[in-house]
């Protein structure tokens, strides 16, 4: 599937590609075709469009439609060689001050920094009005003035690759600084970077026009788009098409290089993202409860990727009030996806289908409770630290379910958390409320999760791996935490892991899934005892790695 | 016990990051490793333990102390020799999938380890491809890209790196932290066998005793980036001194501590020794 080759070409590379090479031909042969035409003054000034002259002529009587097609050649030039000057500048400054030491990339950057808040087009206008009007000068200055600003972005660009693994592991095999910068940094920001030359191409083709424009750039008797643009103004009001060519070319020109950087972004990258179908929604024959009595009744699951890839394929479970279900399988088994199903949380183009998806008393296959949805299910993810908005304190953000849901008072709902996170055993729950997520632990941002989630009282918590990122002293304190909660308030948990070791401590009941489907339904007993039949939970079982030793009880010792 | 450890870390301490606002996470950590022997580095998130790691292969500055690898100071030695010692010594990132280079083949990852300035590719084939099959990769991984492994084959990935430059000790960062039990298990074994065929020397840091006690000799217990306890893996596991590393091998699934349906009293304060817990937990 990697095979290079073989990969689509994308369709807005093709139309940039097609638009550009418009755009050469025509600066190639323009000048030699229409060159007399363009140059050559005639009596017949100022005249109107016509069959011999498409756009009309300007105050010498020369053709503006053919002045038009052979200052493609010109202005093209100009703009490549200006781009090129900032991009291969700009790239070498933003990219090389990641290879060398620290204290020069800090010296570069707050030099780049300051010429950046400087408008660029200001500097080039400086730069050339100090080179001296002309092509050569105007290409210059347009080149500089873009250089801090190609060097920023471009820098900011390559530490962000520069801080992966990779390329510490190859600075500690000796790769050498220019080598590191041409092998590794250069390639993995070529995507953004590729993008970035084709929209500062585009502006670079206006700010040389602007220049030429305005009496800085191109002088008579050459003449680029931005000349054109000039010498029509003062006819404006009289002859309105003078100034459409230029315009129009001006315009194409912008979007060739658009369309062809995007375009090249997306091919040249090898994961290549290729354009995904939509997946036909098979509908499965809506079937009656059969088992009122469950809190939650799944049956004939199925969930489908955007690219049609079966997920989760037609499984069927019931979670009983009350009752912790332990859900176990490893990445790309499916158990995700079943519980983001329950919450109706699918990521955009999935395709969640079953024959009885109900909550309580909610099919949650009509959609359209929403609400409902918010204070019936409460959920707790996998990440404490990505979970919460870092920006925000913790009170704002934990409070949010009781005010929108609940419809309480801000004050009235901080009481509701402030008892909820002093009973998850959160000590000072005012002071966790004042701060910001980064300032706790991601064991008590876990609790703290907990807590909110069980404002409105919910009848099911889904637990989707929630104690993976913390450390074990801090996992078995956040698991004993929603046991307590099931037992106290008769929460239904649903609880996601691919620890069986974890899930054996917490759950009533377990089912082990594995590609989509329910391969055993145990117990907590029959697995604690390993009375497991099939060879993948054995497998799982026999993989998880334990203690062999343990410590000797600490009455033995009269140490502590 | 040889006389001279391979690797012998003195009183070394750490600072991370820059000016006033750099802390120091790393003090005074000792440690000798012998040839042949598997250390594994335990602790918990903030422990240091990463950093002692990315110290020991060069990817942290060294504040006081020394690291000595087979008679070189690495901090002082002069740069050309630090560069031929340090290949002797590969270390092996946490995240498979941040440790490969997304536009390179596996085959041009391979190569530049192998020759950091050339990274050609077809000149070391022979040997690349044996690095693969001694991970138990195919022959046709060499023309792909990091993208089309699973998780598990990119850390396979990543340990061939290593193992193809030969080196005498590697340094292994939790590197199963972020695959599935079963990945883990294959990879564990994998590791076994390399131990076995290539008397490897592996500083192995992790969060997880059980699998520290599968794969290690001894242990070294980090807390707030000291060393609170080392030994073998049968005594301190059996008889831990520290009520911290008591602590730990009890929150292990299935040990003393990991009974959830235990009463609680109060939320254990993270990382924070409680001594005799027992008791609190009555």
């Amino acid at each position: 599937m990697s095979d290079r080759r073989t990969r689509r070409i994308p369709a807005s590379l093709i139309a940039g590609l097609i638009m550009l090479g418009l755009l050469v031909v025509i600066a190639v042969i323009a000048p030699i075709l229409w060159g007399t035409a363009a140059t050559a003054v005639t009596p017949d000034t100022r005249s109107a469009p016509s069959a011999a002259h498409w756009l009309g002529t300007d105050d010498l009587g020369r053709d503006v439609f053919a002045r038009t097609l052979v200052a493609t050649r010109l202005t093209l030039i100009m703009a490549a060689a200006a781009t090129a000057g900032s991009v291969v500048l700009g790239v070498l400054i933003g990219g090389l001050v990641w290879v060398g030491p620290r204290w020069v990339r800090e010296c570069v950057l707050r030099v780049i920094d300051s010429t950046v808040a400087f408008p660029s087009l200001i500097l080039a206008l400086v730069i050339a009005a100090i080179l001296g009007a002309g092509t050569a000068s105007a290409a210059v200055a347009i080149a500089v003035a873009g250089v801090p600003s190609f060097a920023r972005i471009t820098s900011n660009m390559t530490g962000a690759v520069a801080n992966r693994d990779y390329v510490g592991t190859a600075r500690l095999l000796g790769v050498p600084r220019f080598r590191l910068f041409s092998r590794h940094l250069l390639p993995n920001i070529s995507g953004p970077l590729l993008v970035l030359i084709a929209s500062s191409f585009a502006l670079t083709l206006l700010d040389i026009s602007s220049l030429s424009f305005v009496g800085l750039g191109v002088q008579s008797p050459e003449f680029d788009w931005g000349r054109l643009l000039n010498e029509g103004l003062p006819a404006v009001y009289s002859q309105p098409l003078q100034v459409v060519g230029p315009s129009v070319m001006l315009v194409f020109a912008g979007v060739a290089a658009m369309l062809t950087g995007d375009g090249l972004a997306v091919y040249l990258d090898p994961r290549g993202s290729r354009a995904a179908r939509s997946t036909p929604a098979r509908r499965a024959p809506r079937g009656p409860s059969t088992r009122p009595d469950a809190l939650v009744e799944v049956r004939g699951l199925t969930v489908r990727a955007p690219g049609g890839k079966t997920l989760v394929d037609g499984i069927s479970f019931e979670i009983a009030p009350g009752e912790i279900l332990g859900l176990v399988g490893e990445s790309g088994s499916g158990k995700s996806m079943t519980a983001m199903s329950l919450g109706r949380l699918q990521a955009d183009g999935v395709a969640v289908d079953a024959e009885v998806l109900r909550l309580d008393d909610l099919d949650l296959l009509a959609g359209g409770h929403r609400s409902r949805l918010a204070k019936e299910i409460g959920l707790v993810y996998q990440d404490p630290g990505s979970t919460f908005n870092p920006a925000l304190r913790m009170g704002a953000q934990l409070t949010e379910v009781a005010r929108v849901h609940l419809g309480l008072s801000r004050r009235a709902a901080r009481d509701t958390l402030r008892d909820g996170l002093g009973e998850m055993r959160i000590r000072e729950p005012e002071k966790v409320m004042g701060q910001h997520p980064f300032q706790l632990s991601g064991g008590m941002l876990q609790r703290a999760g907990i807590a909110s989630s069980l404002v409105t009282d919910p009848k099911l918590l889904i637990a989707d791996e929630p104690t993976t990122a913390l450390d074990v002293t801090v996992q078995a304190d956040v698991l004993r935490q929603l046991r307590r909660v099931n037992r106290d308030h008769g929460t239904a948990v649903l609880f996601i892991s691919h620890d069986i070791g974890v899930v054996e401590a917490l759950c009533d009941r377990v089912l082990v899934m594995r590609t989509g489907e329910i391969v055993e339904r145990l117990t907590s007993d029959q697995l604690r005892r390993r009375e497991v039949e099939h060879p993948y939970t054995r497998a799982l079982l026999a993989a998880t790695p334990t203690l062999k030793t343990t410590p000797r009880p600490i009455e033995e010792h009269d140490r502590v | 016990m040889s006389d001279t450890p391979l690797l012998r870390i003195s009183d070394l301490s750490v600072d991370l990051g820059h000016g006033i606002r750099s802390t120091r996470v790393l003090h005074g950590v000792s440690l000798e490793v012998e040839r042949g022997r598997t250390i594994g580095i335990v602790g918990e998130s903030g422990s240091g333990k990463s950093t002692l790691a990315k110290t020991i292969v060069g990817l942290h500055r060294i504040a006081t102390g020394s690291v000595v690898f087979d008679g070189v100071e690495l901090a002082s030695a002069p740069r050309a020799s630090v560069a031929t010692v340090r290949r002797r010594v590969q270390y092996i990132p946490q995240d498979p999938f941040s440790s490969l280079d997304p536009r390179r083949t596996i085959g041009q990852t391979l190569a530049e380890a192998i020759d950091p300035v050339g990274a050609r590719e077809r000149r070391h084939h022979a040997r690349i491809v044996e690095a693969l099959a001694s991970v138990a990769l195919q022959e046709d991984a060499v023309d792909r890209y990091p993208h089309e492994f699973s998780g598990g084959q990119r850390q396979r990935v990543a340990i061939a790196r290593a193992l193809v430059v030969d080196p005498d000790v590697i340094v292994a960062d939790e590197i199963t932290s972020a695959l599935d039990v079963s990945t883990q298990a294959e990879i564990l074994q994998l590791l076994e066998r390399l131990q076995r065929e290539r008397n490897l020397t592996m500083l192995f840091i992790s969060h997880n005793l059980a699998v520290v006690e599968e794969l290690c000799d001894e242990v070294v217990v980090l807390l707030h980036g000291r060393i609170v306890e080392q030994g073998a893996i049968a005594e301190v596991f059996a008889d831990p001194r520290e009520a911290y590393t008591r602590r730990l091998l009890e929150s292990v699934p299935g040990g003393a501590a990991f009974d959830v349906t235990a009463p609680v009293v109060t939320a254990a304060v993270r990382t924070v020794p409680v001594r005799g817990r027992r008791r609190l937990f009555g």
